[in-house]
């Protein structure tokens, strides 16, 4: 999947990789998609529950050896 | 209404705090207004680690002796071991990558959670306004307290 913006948050543990996200969703315009880079696996179910929370959207989630590929796109009433 | 998260942090020990800064940080990031109210034992996070003992009277000056407070001198809530585990701990946390207490306390600060200190906790342990971090906001009561909770959809005991 095309990201925009990327955030690596590879050996960061719960709950850095949303506040983490939180702040770069802020710097990102509406629509563009941002992928986060994990491998604390509470990122698979932690960040469709944020993406509900704050008005963003969830697009899914690759893994490849033990590491995770979140994308998710910035709401349009996302602040 | 219903965007509030309050938490009450009554212990004072390291790794019930990095819980309640864990949630707090988490429920920021999720776009909720968090306050945490700190009580009794959970006064000594939000205290100075540098300090003079605070109180007045034998009493007092004997307990803030005992107990100094600030977050560098919590202790853990089990296998503390005089300081071995919480030293582990700390290793492991290093290993980890996961920030110490006061790393969390200044991360929450920055995504605005509130820090609130009681009053009648102070009052009867001698401490004052100057013992305490310059990021606490306010010094209240259980009013204030109930005030936040009653809005909150999620209230937590730590």
């Amino acid at each position: 999947m095309q990201a925009d913006v990327t955030l690596d948050c590879v050996g960061l543990y719960c709950p850095m990789p949303i506040a983490h996200t939180l702040q770069k969703i802020k710097e990102m315009q509406p629509g563009q998609v941002l992928e986060v880079l994990a491998d604390d696996e509470g990122i698979k179910s932690d960040m469709p529950a944020w993406c509900q929370a704050t008005g963003n959207e969830f697009l899914g989630l690759e893994e490849e050896g033990g590491e995770y590929r979140v994308y998710v796109r910035k709401g349009q009433g996302s602040k | 209404m219903g965007n509030k998260m309050t938490v009450i942090v009554f212990s004072g020990d390291m790794d019930k705090a990095m819980a309640a800064f864990n949630l707090a940080i988490g429920g920021a990031s999720m776009g909720l207004e968090v306050t945490m109210f700190f009580t009794f034992w959970g006064l000594n996070i939000i205290r100075k680690n540098s300090a003079p003992v605070a109180g007045k009277g034998w009493l007092q000056k004997m307990l803030n002796r005992l107990n100094r407070g600030g977050s560098q001198r919590l202790p853990l809530s089990r296998f503390h071991m005089l300081g071995l585990g919480k030293w582990a701990l700390g290793q492991l946390m290093r290993q980890a990558k996961f920030p110490p207490v006061e790393e969390l306390l200044s991360m929450a600060k920055g995504l605005g959670v509130k820090f609130v200190a009681c009053t009648t906790s102070m009052g009867i342990m001698g401490l004052t306004k100057e013992d305490f971090l310059p990021d606490v906001d306010n010094f209240a009561g259980v009013a204030t307290y109930l005030g936040d909770a009653t809005q909150g959809q999620v209230n937590l005991f730590i």
